[in-house]
Formats: C-alpha cells, sequence, structure tokens
C-alpha cells in the first residue's frame, strides 16, 4: 500500500532537516510558493481531506470559512493537543516526522496567506516539544520560516506553545482560550474561530495529522490523494492500536480498512489465546462495539452506520475477563476529572456518572441506578456549549446497552463478578 | 519569602513576552518557568507572575489551578505520575501502582519523608500503544514492568 506519513518513520534522523530534504522535503513548499494561493486549496478539497482530530470535517472546506476581507492579520493553531484516551498517532508524527507538520503548515499559511501559526502542544509532550522546537529552528535556518520564505515575499513566524494538562484544551475554542493565557474554557460558537479566533483574530485550528497529510497533496495531487482513501475521505489515516494485542501502535491504513483486519492481521490479535470482549474504536468518547460487530469497514460513514464513529482512530481492544462496568468506572473519572466546569449538565453529570457507576462497580448499585445513568446521559447529551457532555454520555450509554447483563449482575450480586479488578 | 526568577531565567520571560501579541499568552509559558525554577507554583510566585505582568494574582491563580501539570504544593525530586485510564488498566497499570505504592510506602498524592519521591495517578498521557507507561519528571518511561519499574527508581539519584 502507498504511505502518505509513515514512509520513512523508521530512520531515526528523518525528524533532522538534512535527512528529510534527502527524502525530497519541503519540495511540496518550493511547488506550492509557484502555485495560485487558490489553487493549493483547491488541492486540498479535492483531496477530499478531513480532520484528522476527530471531528472529520473537510480541511479545505474549513478553510474556505476565512472571511475573504484581508484587513485583520489571520492565524493558524496546530491542534497538538492529543488527549483522546486510545490515541497517540500525533505523538508519532511529532516525534518521527516533525518537519512533515511544519512543511504542511507552511504550505496552509502561505495559501490562506497567514503570517503566525501556533504549535499547540499538550504539556505532558516535553520531548516532542523539543524535537518541533528543533525542527522550527533548523526550518527558519534554511529558508523555509521567517522571513521572505524561498525569495517569494512571503513570511511565516511560528511559535511552539505547551499546554499544561487539560484534556479539554483539545476542543479548539479552548484550545485558543488557553494559548491566549486563559483556562481552557470552550467558548460558545458563533462567532467560529475563521471569524473570531485567536487573540480576536480569523483563526484556522487544524489538527497534527491533518496538516502533515498537505506536502503530500501538493506534491502528488489532490486526486490521488483521495484515490488512496475511500469516498467520502481521501488518503490514509494513522490508526493506534492499543489493549492486549500482539503488536500494538500506529498503522497507516486505508480509510476504509476492515476493522476486524486492524485487530487480528495488522496487531496480531490478542495476546496470551485470550478472546475479544469489546472494542472502542475511535478514542474513548466513541460508542463501545461488541466482539460480533466489528466486521466492517472502519471509516467515517460506516462507523456513524453503527452508531459509533472512527474518531481519532484510536482503537482500544478489550479482552474477555474484563469487567465492563470497571472499565466504564475508569472512562466515567476521566470525564468527570477533565470536564472543565462550565457548563451545569456536564460538570454536574460528569460527576454524577462517576458515583453512579463507581458504586455499581463497588457493588452498592440500587435497582434504579441503570435507569438514573441513562436518564443522565439524556440531560447532557447536546445541553453544553462543547462536546465533553457527550464524548462521556455516549460510552456510559453504549456500555449499558451492549453489556447490560454486567450492570444488572454487579447490582443484583452486590459484588463484582471479577472482583474488582482488571 | 519572596521569589524572583534567575537570570536566566528572567531572559526567557522576556523572550515569551516578545513571542506573544498579548502578554497574557504568556502565562500558561511563565507558570511552566517558575516550576522549572523553583520546583512548584507558589501563592508568592503567582504574585510574583502577576507583578511582571500587571495583572490580578487572582487571575494568574485562577489559569494556575486549571490545569494539572502546575503544581500548588511542593513535590519530591521525583514525579512519579502513572497513567490510570483504560489502555494502562488493560495492560496492569492499577497493578503497577500497587507496587509503587509498596515499593515507595506511600499511597498516590502522597510525597516520601525524605522528599525524594512524589507519587501520583494520573489521566491518559497519550502513550496508549506503549502502555503501561509513567512519566518521570519530564520524561516517560513506556511497556512498564515490575522490574522496569524497579530499574528506573533505583537508578535515580
Amino acid at each position: 500500500m502507498e504511505t502518505v506519513l509513515t514512509t520513512h518513520f523508521a530512520d531515526e534522523r528523518y525528524r533532522f532537516i538534512d535527512t528529510y530534504r534527502g527524502f525530497g522535503g519541503y519540495e511540496a513548499l518550493r511547488k506550492a510558493i509557484s502555485m495560485p494561493r487558490d489553487a493549493i486549496v483547491e488541492e486540498v478539497r479535492k483531496a477530499n481531506l478531513r480532520g484528522r482530530g476527530g471531528a472529520g470535517f473537510p480541511a479545505g472546506v474549513k478553510w474556505g470559512f476565512l472571511p475573504k476581507d484581508m484587513s485583520r492579520p489571520r492565524v493558524l493553531v496546530v491542534n497538538a493537543d492529543e488527549g483522546e484516551p486510545g490515541t497517540f498517532k500525533d505523538r508519532r508524527i511529532m516525534s518521527r516526522a516533525p518537519h512533515l507538520l511544519v512543511e504542511g503548515l507552511a504550505i496552509a499559511c502561505y495559501a490562506l496567506t497567514i503570517h503566525k501559526a501556533y504549535i499547540y502542544i499538550r504539556g505532558e509532550f516535553v520531548r516532542e516539544a523539543g524535537i518541533l522546537d528543533e525542527a522550527v529552528s533548523e526550518a527558519y535556518a534554511s529558508g523555509f520560516l521567517g522571513k521572505d520564505i524561498l525569495g517569494s515575499g512571503f513570511d511565516l513566524d511560528v511559535t511552539v506553545h505547551r499546554g499544561a494538562g487539560a484534556y479539554i484544551c483539545g476542543e479548539e475554542t479552548s484550545t485558543l482560550n488557553s494559548l491566549e493565557g486563559k483556562r481552557g474554557w470552550p467558548r460558545l460558537k458563533p462567532p467560529f474561530p475563521a471569524t473570531i479566533g485567536a487573540f480576536g483574530l480569523p483563526t484556522i485550528v487544524n489538527n497534527v495529522e491533518t496538516l502533515s497529510d498537505v506536502p503530500w497533496i501538493i506534491t502528488h495531487g489532490g486526486e490521488r490523494f483521495a484515490a488512496l482513501g475511500c469516498e467520502k475521505n481521501g488518503g490514509t489515516r494513522l490508526v493506534g492500536v492499543s489493549g492486549p494485542v500482539q503488536r500494538p501502535g500506529i498503522y497507516e491504513l486505508p480509510a476504509d480498512v476492515n476493522l476486524r483486519h486492524v485487530i487480528y492481521d495488522v496487531a496480531g490479535g490478542l495476546r496470551d489465546g485470550k478472546k475479544l470482549k469489546a472494542v472502542i474504536p475511535g478514542g474513548s468518547s466513541t460508542p463501545v462495539l461488541r466482539a460480533d460487530e466489528i466486521d466492517v469497514n472502519f471509516d467515517i460513514e460506516s462507523m456513524a452506520k453503527l452508531g459509533t464513529m472512527a474518531g481519532t482512530s484510536g482503537v482500544i481492544v478489550i479482552p474477555e475477563g474484563t469487567c465492563m462496568v470497571r472499565a466504564l468506572r475508569v472512562l466515567m473519572n476521566f470525564y468527570a476529572h477533565e470536564s472543565c466546569g462550565q457548563c451545569t449538565p456536564c460538570r454536574e453529570g460528569t460527576g454524577w456518572l462517576r458515583k453512579v457507576v463507581g458504586r455499581i462497580e463497588a457493588g452498592e448499585g440500587r435497582p434504579r441506578d441503570i435507569e438514573l445513568i441513562l436518564d443522565l446521559c439524556d440531560n447532557m447529551m447536546g445541553r453544553t456549549i462543547c462536546a465533553l457532555a457527550d464524548a462521556a454520555a455516549m460510552p456510559a450509554q453504549s456500555f449499558l446497552w451492549k453489556f447490560r447483563e454486567e450492570f444488572d449482575r454487579h447490582i443484583r450480586d452486590r459484588k463484582c463478578p471479577y472482583g474488582n479488578r482488571f | 519569602m519572596s521569589v524572583a526568577f534567575s537570570d536566566a531565567g528572567r531572559k526567557e520571560f522576556e523572550r515569551l513576552l516578545a513571542r506573544y501579541p498579548e502578554k497574557e499568552a504568556v502565562i500558561l509559558p511563565a507558570l511552566h518557568l517558575v516550576q522549572k525554577e523553583f520546583g512548584y507554583v507558589s501563592d508568592e510566585a503567582i504574585v510574583y507572575i502577576a507583578g511582571l505582568l500587571s495583572v490580578a494574582p487572582a487571575q494568574i491563580e485562577g489559569v494556575a489551578t486549571f490545569y494539572t501539570m502546575y503544581n500548588r504544593k511542593p513535590v519530591g525530586k521525583y514525579h512519579v505520575q502513572v497513567c490510570r485510564n483504560l489502555s494502562c488498566s488493560l495492560m496492569g497499570a492499577e497493578h503497577l501502582i500497587g507496587h509503587l505504592s509498596r515499593k515507595l510506602g506511600i499511597e498516590p498524592g502522597e510525597t516520601t519523608p525524605d522528599g525524594k519521591f512524589t507519587l501520583s495517578e494520573v489521566e491518559c498521557l497519550g502513550s496508549c500503544g506503549t502502555a503501561p507507561v509513567m512519566q518521570v519528571n519530564d520524561e516517560y518511561h513506556e511497556n512498564l514492568t515490575e522490574e522496569s519499574i524497579d530499574a528506573v527508581l533505583d537508578g535515580l539519584p
């Protein structure tokens, strides 16, 4: 299969500019600045590139939301706040191929006439932030960033900005507030970031993987990129597989790869002869699938038909023998911890989900608790500024729908049949 | 007790100020710098940063307490943070947290009496494919086992 991103990941020196250039790096930027700006945007549109941060919004369309009026400077913010449990692909790009991201963002900025870009990276990624800083410095020194890039008269300044430990800062308006030095509270939309974003300026927020696809698109053309994927999602996707499989890791795969194939062939199936119990397909927020539901294509539309999401394509593999109540309790702890507290349904709802799921797992569940959880979810979904409430409610609902018997049994027997452990 | 950046810290702070169109944007990087220089974000450090940026201390405190990485209390020389989220749990994180607790003689959230180690449970560190994982100060340690944890901690001066 043709790869867009990972072709040279095995080369330890690929993260340095000399090696990157040796493989043709920054030639896409050179080509881009010889093209009309609209033609670059058109290639990305033709590429059918959908945002890789989880929501899957078409990147070319998003770029088109910037106001035509050029009187206010525009900003690009790279969302490198990778924090969705089960997701670890952007970290891989940044540590193995930081110049793919730098080149991609430079092309995007040129196409959209943006002179200032921020890479907002999660605070824990100290090593990756250092690698990015170094890559950015190398790019400045080689004339790919800074003043008068490659003699084009185009200037671009890039700043790497570290977050400080808050999952919510991956939500794009929260990213902007955090970048501005505020608490990471999501903003009401509209106005959308394209009109009023970072520092009050028109802003595009794109995921690391999304931008890293751009150099290949410019080099090989949007149509060829589109052809690598499926009808509604062009290109490849970095799929992360975690949990007790033979070969956990990041794999670059076609957007419509079969999910069973990912788990059993690509990742080698489960360890120690274990059987599959459940799969969380696209990061912890996406509704869980039973083992008998995974013979399906892993693209955005097929997943939606199944009532779940491809999300960040972070596949969490759950083996037989796992207590699903305990697994849900882990997730509910997470969302209660990460709710920013701004909206009441989310702040209170995630807290109550943690409490009620926790007491069921502890053998103290009450007969009405299942109903209570579903009622809580109903009062959270779609009633808040951002999607964190939905992100907590979706796993809660789906765990109950798909593994109801386990919850009932905990409540009926007043204990965890798995002995309160993983 | 009053605090002030070292000369190098002050220089870094000035460099940061020049990177952003608004001074408030320096709050997060400045708090990282505070933690690097003083080990934690004390009340005095909050007042100090507020003074440098001419904003209310409450604004800095509001930010400092929102983000989990800023320690508002002193931590040990080594801050051992173990991921407890799902992928790590499926790979034995609970068991390893128990091992760390017994080895260091403290519960999560506590610091050893000699001030060498603080043990914390944290949410997803974004390293799910190499679970279980812990972060000791800035450094990640992946694919953990009891043996590898012992090797890492026993090797720290």
